[in-house]
């Protein structure tokens, strides 16, 4: 549905996206994570047409983005960073306004009362979007998406500002979504993305460094357990005693606790479990373990190790 | 197109500034037209309109100086240019507008017409005609050059700045011309003064070649403005 194909963006001197290439297949939900300034939202609006790339091409079901603007453009609803709101205009005059803007042919009463009902947003429909909080105006941003049923939606950080009650609704609105529309969803809330998407593509500083279905990138950093646990006593005497226990492959200090004791972390390798040694290795030097706990890695760990260049134990990942 | 045209119209009309406009030109129009005409025991409107045109340089850039800097400083301009419209289109759709609102205005100076019609004698009204006409396309060029000044920066009051330094720059390249001792400088500025143009229209004579002189210049700075939007999206 969407093919990217070695895109590359410069800014002047600045390689903003080097060779990009990712594909979306209809009826999916591809997740784009990255860190700030990796180049999540320039790859969006290069793929909209807002931008043009230095070299590589984006077609969107089968219209390429610089041949057939129009084509192209017809077939995407775009919820930019910062919705392109006209702060003066009601909400209804404005969906009135996209409505015209992108020629749809629907019946325009019922679309727009259909989109207005999506989104949730019939009970500000005739309000001044300026006087309207912010998870709404994101609302509306999504609906001036949805207007005119594009087979195509990307959504820039959709749920920044949002409460989490609003996020959830967002997360359920776009799962929604993914059952009739391509959706290319962007974001560095890294659990959104792990709850809606079917794919993810993590880019940083321009480069794609992986390119997975979410179960596989959760799965391929669970080689590892973490416990965390907060322990009084000397600082040195602990580490090295930690490191001795069999089965550890890395502690480290993490910081002080409220309480006067130190916090730490323990890595083990596989499935082994360290707790019993540890506890052993603590009671022989006489210092107290206050707290202990699996602490699970999460896809903000995968993403950690993928972009800080850790290689990722799967297929295609750790792509440099 | 017309969703940009009906949208820019709207805004104009919602906001203060389509009714700021008109009122500071009914008040210098009603000025002029009292000095000009009423005072001066005549019928001829031409100083009307002359003097009308220092007026309009002031004005029109408060029309035009939004048109393009508040999309871009309010991130609106997203939602225009990843919509499946053209450049062409989207300019096309908001230089309209302004020079609807400017249109409008024109009213004015029927009214004065209809005043001298109804209280003194028939005034010639192809005079009046061929005056409205001249400040009409003189207001167009303006307005195009202000919606390109607009696509240039983010600010407003930027945009309106140089709009009026544009507009007050054209209105004194006669003078300039003549104190200019290089005759092939001279030569250029006189062409592309509006003054020659402009007089012919404030006499009533109505020229082919006046009309296109003036339409070049929308045809001209709509394009660059096209061509500036373009380039913003490659850099």
């Amino acid at each position: 549905m969407v093919e990217v194909k070695n895109l590359v963006k410069r800014y002047g001197d600045k390689l903003a996206v080097n060779n990009v290439s990712f594909t979306v297949n209809e009826g999916e939900i591809l997740g784009f994570l990255g860190p700030n300034g990796a180049g999540k939202s320039t790859t969006m609006n290069i793929i909209t047409g807002y931008l043009s790339s230095t070299s590589g091409t984006v077609t969107i079901d089968g219209c390429e983005i610089l041949d057939d603007p129009k084509g192209a453009k017809s077939k995407i609803g775009y919820l930019p960073e910062f919705p392109p709101l006209y702060q003066d205009m009601t909400v209804k005059r404005y969906l009135e306004f996209v409505y015209d803007l992108k020629k749809v042919t629907l019946p325009r009463q019922e679309h727009l009362a259909e989109v207005a009902k999506v989104t949730k947003i019939a009970d500000v429909y005739d309000r001044v979007i300026k006087n309207l909080s912010k998870g709404y105006k994101q609302r509306v941003g999504l609906a001036q998406a949805l207007i005119g049923n594009p087979p195509v939606i990307i959504l820039d950080e959709p749920s920044v500002g949002l409460d989490p009650k609003q996020i959830i609704e967002m997360r359920n609105l776009i799962r929604g979504l993914g059952k009739k529309h391509t959706v290319i969803l962007s974001s560095h809330v890294l659990s959104e993305i792990q709850a809606v998407c079917d794919r993810i593509v993590v880019i940083n500083n321009g480069q794609l460094v992986a390119d997975e279905t979410t179960d596989t990138i959760t799965t391929s950093v669970k080689g590892m357990k973490r416990l965390q646990l907060h322990i009084y006593g000397n600082e040195n005497d602990i580490l090295s005693a930690l490191r001795t226990v069999d089965g550890v492959s890395r502690a480290r200090k993490v910081m002080r606790t409220t309480d006067g004791c130190n916090e730490y972390i323990v890595e083990s390798k596989d499935d082994k479990d360290v707790r019993r040694a540890v506890f052993n290795a603590m009671a022989k030097i006489n210092c107290p373990i206050v707290m202990m706990r699996n602490a699970e890695l999460s896809l903000e760990d995968a993403f950690l190790k993928i972009t800080n260049g850790d290689p990722v134990n799967s297929r295609r990942g750790g792509r440099k | 197109m017309s969703a940009i045209y009906k949208r820019e119209l709207n805004a104009y009309f919602t906001s203060p500034i389509a009714y700021v406009v008109y009122a500071v030109a009914a008040l210098f129009g009603g000025m002029f037209f009292m000095g000009c005409v009423l005072i001066a025991d005549t019928t001829d409107m031409t100083y009307v309109f002359l003097n009308m045109t220092s007026v309009v340089i002031i004005l029109i850039p408060v029309l035009t100086m939004r048109l393009f800097s508040e999309e871009k400083n309010k991130k609106t301009e997203q939602g225009l240019l990843t919509a499946p419209v053209n450049l062409f289109q989207i300019v096309m759709g908001k230089f309209l507008a302004a020079v609807t609102v400017y249109a409008i205005m024109m009213v004015l100076f029927i009214i004065y017409g209809i005043i001298i019609n109804a209280f003194f004698v028939t005034p010639s009204w192809i005079t009046i005609l061929s005056n409205i006409l001249g400040l009409l396309l003189f207001g167009m060029a303006l307005i195009s050059i202000g919606t390109f000044v607009s696509s240039l920066t983010e600010s407003q009051i930027v945009a309106a700045i140089i709009s009026i330094g544009a507009g007050l720059l054209i209105s004194y390249l006669d003078t300039l011309a003549s104190s200019i001792g290089v005759e092939f400088i001279q030569t250029i500025l006189s062409a592309i003064s509006f003054t020659t143009p402009y007089q012919n229209f404030a006499v009533g004579i109505i020229k082919l070649s006046d009309i296109v002189f003036f339409l070049s210049v929308p045809v001209l700075f709509n394009f660059l403005t096209v061509r500036v939007l373009e380039r913003r999206r490659w850099n």
